[in-house]
């Protein structure tokens, strides 16, 4: 096969900025079968393979690369799915300059292989071409429990299912996915691809009950009477924060994640859909993260004439990734760094009329090592907005520890869990934000992997 | 899908409905409340939970017709399903150590009043009840909740039925004419709660009040239904939806419920040519 030594990535089709800033379709188009094959030609094939120890799902990456360079795409599909169940969804929101790309050999000299990017075309050819009946793994007849329906849920239930488990997933919103429906926005991640992944678990036996609330509806010792042998909570870290400066009770303030469950799970842009979202004029987007990022490109493509980013460190401390800043910045995002909110203005109907910032400059490294932002005296200035959005993270929500027994959390309000996932009390394990604190769509995927291989081990002991 | 088992048109624009929903059933309390979406493309809305029969696995809600999603509601009939229909959602009502109540409701908010009436009564609690509305044809579960108090005081604005005044000053003489309460319960208008609050404030009676903000998810991630109480954020969705009332920053809250007025009127204008795309 010809070996393709460019220094950089076959670049991936995207819509125009100026246009897609004006729309929610996805904003990256993906490779077509030529350049995903002249891609794939760029691994080296390396006997040591660093790219696979860096994909928390353990994806064979060079043999299904190598398998993309032939063309035989089904077969590429085959191996990625073996360890992945949701590979469409990884293909797009992993941080892979993080992950397999930050460990690739070729990015030591010019640009990693765009692993991302084929395993995001093998997971959409697969999606289009492959119409097969679905295996129906023969029952073990063991019954498991996954609370929440994202994805650490959706991928312990894929592993599980496999395996010949009995599942069933409890989701407390009207629709499965987690942060994949309600918070990642159609542009990044298109809800139907979404919707196609939990489709396949559902075919291969998944079962899904939508508007269950663990810990109201039943209770962790509630599942246990009603048979299920092994519990995972995959309820992720879904309680958002606010400042607590003066001001966010006015009308125009928003969680993030309030404004993107109103746009993306209750679809508020569209005509013919109940849930109102208000169009505001020019939006403080308060945060750095990809939610942050997220929030402000919604707010874009609703139409306001500014948004901004506001943020109290720099660029080169905030946690988004680089794609997401490098799109948000082409799409107009106006960028305020080293600046921090210190009071959201209301007119005399009590809205969002502005919001005073301070700027700030960077002291001495704090815990996490980041350099600490300190406020400049006197630097207060007033930024012209009629909406604040604040996407400063999130938190797990108590609901489930606060009802059951002998569950542990710690200070933050995360779940204790060991490398296996499981937690304090016997037969729970646990993954995902609801036990790392708001982290990565491929981390949870990762520690939902773990918690299948856990409850198994655990339910074949017990039945010895 | 849920099923609506019962259908009662209590007023020209109030209805009552059984819904067919176990799980909430098997757990709902007085002070809890659903969330509903009509259909697909329908918002979620909150409603308190009115009354439950566990063994008959259903769920009362009695609701005004006010928007396009409660009109959606309305529509509905005996046999027909309701798309999602979630709870119990919030915290219950807790009375411990009650002896005497006073239960104030106010128009449809007399829907929720009853609940808690009933709880307390049926705690042996030593309850008075005063409903208000604002003329007689609106009068709506006299007879319910009659039968769950020791005093029941039925007051319109016009006084065209019962006593002629606002709760308010039904409030005012039962305290006037001596009666002190370990616990006053408000559930109505806004404006109605609040003034409540200010009649028992300098009695420094203990007023417990249902809040109604806005709400998206009703499971604590949103903050969309977030209420200043005591000087503190508190999502009424999980922190509430009671509240002391002395507390609560009324005037917040009545204007961040004014947010999406504008777009609730279109919505309804367009809802008279039924959905397009």
């Amino acid at each position: 096969m010809p070996r393709n030594m460019s220094l950089t990535k076959v670049p991936m089709p995207a819509q125009d900025p100026n246009v897609r800033n004006k729309n929610f379709e996805e904003v990256t188009l993906g490779y077509t079968p030529e350049m995903a094959m002249e891609e794939a030609g760029r691994c080296l094939h390396c006997p040591k393979m660093p790219c696979v120890s860096g994909c928390p799902v353990n994806i064979k990456i060079p043999d299904f690369i190598a398998k993309v360079a032939e063309g035989d795409f089904k077969a590429a599909y085959e191996i990625i799915s073996s360890t992945n169940s949701l590979p469409a969804i990884s293909g797009r929101v992993c941080p892979q300059e993080n992950q397999c790309e930050g460990k690739c050999v070729r990015g030591i000299k010019g640009e990693p292989v765009a692993i991302g990017r084929l395993e995001r075309f093998v997971a959409d050819w697969a999606m289009e071409n492959l119409h097969e009946e679905v295996k129906k793994p023969a029952p073990n007849g063991h019954k498991v429990a996954i609370i929440g329906a994202g994805p650490s849920g959706l991928t312990c239930a894929g592993d599980l299912i496999k395996q010949g488990y009995d599942v069933t997933i409890f989701e407390a919103f009207h629709k499965a996915g987690g942060v994949l429906v309600y918070g990642i926005p159609e542009f990044r991640l298109p809800k139907a691809i979404v919707q196609k992944e939990i489709d396949k678990l559902v075919a291969m036996g998944v079962k899904i009950e939508t508007d269950m609330v663990i810990g109201k509806v039943l209770s962790i010792d509630e599942l246990f009477d009603m048979g299920y042998e092994a519990i995972f909570i995959g309820s992720g870290a879904g309680l958002p924060g606010f400042m607590g400066i003066p001001g966010e009770g006015l009308v125009g303030v928003y969680s993030a994640n309030e404004f993107l469950t109103r746009i993306n799970l209750m679809k508020a842009y569209k005509e013919n859909y109940d849930t109102p979202i208000h169009r505001s004029r020019a939006v403080a987007v308060v945060g750095g993260g990809n939610v942050a990022m997220d929030a402000a490109r919604c707010a874009k493509r609703l139409g306001a004439e500014h948004v901004y980013i506001v943020y109290r460190r720099s660029e080169a401390e905030m946690p988004a990734r680089k794609e997401e800043i490098e799109h948000a910045k082409e799409e107009g995002i106006e960028f305020l760094l080293l600046t921090n909110p210190t009071k959201i203005l209301g007119d005399e109907k009590g809205w969002v009329c502005g919001m005073e910032c301070a700027k700030m400059e960077l002291g001495e490294p704090d815990a996490s090592g980041r350099r600490r932002p300190v406020k400049i005296e006197g630097s207060e200035f007033v930024l012209d907005v009629d909406a604040a959005i604040m996407a400063l993270g999130t938190s797990p929500n108590p609901l489930i520890r606060s009802t059951t027994k002998g569950l542990e959390a710690n200070k933050r309000g995360c779940l204790i869990a060991d490398d296996t996932m499981k937690t304090t009390r016997e037969g729970v394990y646990a993954g995902g934000d609801a036990v790392t604190g708001a982290a990565t769509v491929i981390l949870a995927m990762g520690a939902g992997k773990t918690a299948a291989q856990s409850m198994d081990r655990y339910i074949q002991e017990k039945n010895q | 899908m849920y099923q609506i088992v019962k259908k009662r048109q209590l007023n020209q624009d109030v209805v009552l409905m059984e819904v067919k929903a176990p799980y909430v059933a098997a757990k709902a309390q007085a002070g809890q409340f659903i969330i509903f979406r009509v259909d697909e493309q329908g918002e979620r809305v909150p409603l308190t939970v009115a009354d439950y029969d566990r063994h008959a696995g259903t769920v009362t809600i009695i609701f005004q017709t006010v928007g396009n999603s409660t009109k959606e509601l309305a529509e509905l009939g005996e046999g027909d399903y309701i798309q999602d229909f979630v709870g119990p959602l919030g915290i219950a009502s807790h009375f411990d150590g009650v002896k005497k109540a006073c239960v104030i409701g106010g128009g449809v908010g007399c829907a929720i009043a009853y609940p808690q009436a009933k709880a307390l009564f049926n705690m042996g609690v030593d309850v008075d009840l005063i409903a208000g509305f604002r003329n007689k044809d609106i009068v709506i579960l006299e007879d319910e909740m009659k039968a769950v108090c020791n005093r029941f005081v039925l007051c319109t604005d016009d006084g065209s039925y019962g006593k002629k005044g606002f709760v308010t000053q039904a409030l005012q003489e039962l305290l006037d004419e001596g009666n002190r309460y370990d616990v006053v319960v408000a559930i109505g208008p806004i404006p109605m709660m609040k003034f409540v609050c200010e009649v028992t404030k300098p009695y420094n009676m203990k007023t417990m009040v249902s809040l109604n903000p806005i709400m998206i998810d009703g499971t604590g991630m949103c903050g969309g239904c977030r209420v200043t109480v005591g000087g503190e954020i508190k999502f009424a969705c999980v922190d509430g939806p009671d509240f002391d009332g002395h507390q609560v920053d009324f005037d917040e809250l009545m204007r961040r419920n004014s947010f999406y007025r504008e777009q609730e009127r279109s919505k309804e204008c367009r809802l008279i040519g039924g959905k397009g795309e």
